[in-house]
């Protein structure tokens, strides 16, 4: 290879590890501002930004919904599996709102009761995608597993 | 010299691109359609609904392919300004120009389609999170190598400058990739794993999407080409090779031809 095209080589290398090395400061700097949430271990870290507005996300924790006969306000408890954060809602929830689903709330902790005031609520999808069929029969097949894996031994397994 | 080096060589010549262009092009477009046709009706009237979104997942079929074309034509879009700066070849300035417009189609078709999914499945159009943001600078970036491209009056030495644009503008793509795994974002992460060739996608549901996948890139061959080649005959006309296309007599007048480069 001639003199001046390796010359050039080495100089587009070198623009794209200076833009690689910039944009890797900066985005470790803007860390804390990237994430689009916290999530609840994140608050009891005391991680998440106080009693200012912040976005809270977690699944909603089975049974743990409950609604006001009179009004649209609906409570229940956000939770990554280790730490749990009870939130407040009054609004229209999206389609995918459901319990052991994924969400991601828009709000501020109210202090006194430890209570994360939703302004907005956002269902979050996973990556799964699968028929009805499929995933009835991962469900029953779950159920059956918990079923023989709590039972003593011998009993109820058909 | 190897086949591949002489044929890459062979591509540098204006004349033999616009041949091998006008040869490939009808190809290019006919199995895009023919692939397309199949797949979106096997994607969006035949597939399984899911368990969960019911019908409106169905939007992943011209979601997934489109996002992952506006990525796919920037890294080629990247490769060809590379060897247009290194090499000066006329065809690969020619071939990074070309795909531009069309990376930045697929970009704007990712972008309003997932807006469109977001408002039922996530209950708002946007969100400012790290994969939205970041395809975003993708749409933007696409928008900064034409727009430097139409700014520099010399066409080979803007289509070197775009290219270096587009060079730097690489850096985006690991980032729009990765960035549901290295931020919390509303965006679920990725259904298909390339490097692990697992998917969480049913297959019932998923050859419609790669099927897809294979169409958009026909259709963006036979684009980009298309492109090209008018680019092309633009760059050489007053050639004779151009002029013989033309069927205008072989030997053009001295005034004007265009001096001829080594």
């Amino acid at each position: 290879m001639n003199p001046t095209r390796r010359r050039r080589m080495w100089l587009i290398g070198l623009v794209l590890l200076g833009a690689c090395t910039a944009i890797a400061l900066t985005l470790t700097a803007l860390n804390q501002n990237i994430q689009h949430f916290f999530s609840p271990s994140d608050i009891a870290d005391g991680k998440a930004p106080g009693t200012r507005t912040f976005r809270l996300g977690g699944i909603v924790e089975e049974g743990s919904v409950g609604r006001s006969e009179q009004s649209l306000k609906v409570s229940f408890v956000v939770t990554d599996r280790f730490r749990t954060t009870p939130v407040e809602f009054s609004g229209i929830l999206p389609d995918l709102f459901r319990e052991g689903q994924s969400v991601v709330a828009t709000g501020a902790m109210d202090p006194q009761r430890g209570v994360f005031v939703a302004r907005e609520v956002l269902a979050k999808h996973d990556e799964n995608y699968m028929p009805k069929e499929v995933a009835e029969a991962i469900a029953k097949a779950k159920t059956r597993q918990e079923a023989a894996g709590t039972a003593p031994p011998g009993a109820g397994a058909p | 010299m190897n086949r591949f080096v002489l044929w890459f060589h062979r591509m540098g010549s204006p004349p033999t691109f616009y041949a091998f262009a006008e040869r490939w092009r009808p190809w290019f477009l006919w199995s895009a359609l023919a692939i397309t046709a199949v797949a979106l009706y096997w994607g969006l009237a035949r597939a399984p609904d899911d368990y969960l979104q019911g019908d409106s997942f169905r939007i992943i079929y011209i979601h997934v392919p489109s996002a992952w074309m506006g990525q796919f034509i920037f890294l080629a879009m990247a490769i060809c300004g590379f060897v247009a700066i290194v090499w000066r070849i006329k065809i690969a300035e020619i071939m990074g120009i070309a795909s531009a417009p069309v990376g930045a189609a697929f970009t704007a078709i990712a972008l309003a389609t997932g807006s469109l999914w977001g408002r039922p499945t996530w209950g708002t159009y946007w969100v400012w999170d790290a994969r939205l943001t970041s395809t975003l600078v993708l749409l933007f970036l696409y928008f900064g190598v034409i727009g430097l491209y139409r700014a520099i009056e010399d066409r080979r030495k803007a289509a070197r400058a775009a290219g270096l644009l587009a060079i730097i503008g690489l850096v985006n793509i690991p980032i729009i990739q990765y960035s549901v795994y290295w931020w919390n974002t509303l965006h679920q992460p990725s259904s298909i794993k390339v490097t692990k060739m697992s998917s969480t996608i049913d297959p019932s549901m998923l050859w419609p999407l790669l099927a897809m996948a294979v169409a958009t890139k026909l259709y963006y061959a036979w684009s980009a080409l298309s492109r090209a080649q008018l680019m092309v005959l633009e760059m050489e006309s007053g050639k004779d090779w151009v002029r013989e296309l033309a069927g205008l007599p072989g030997v053009a007048s001295p005034s004007t031809d265009t001096p001829r480069e080594a």
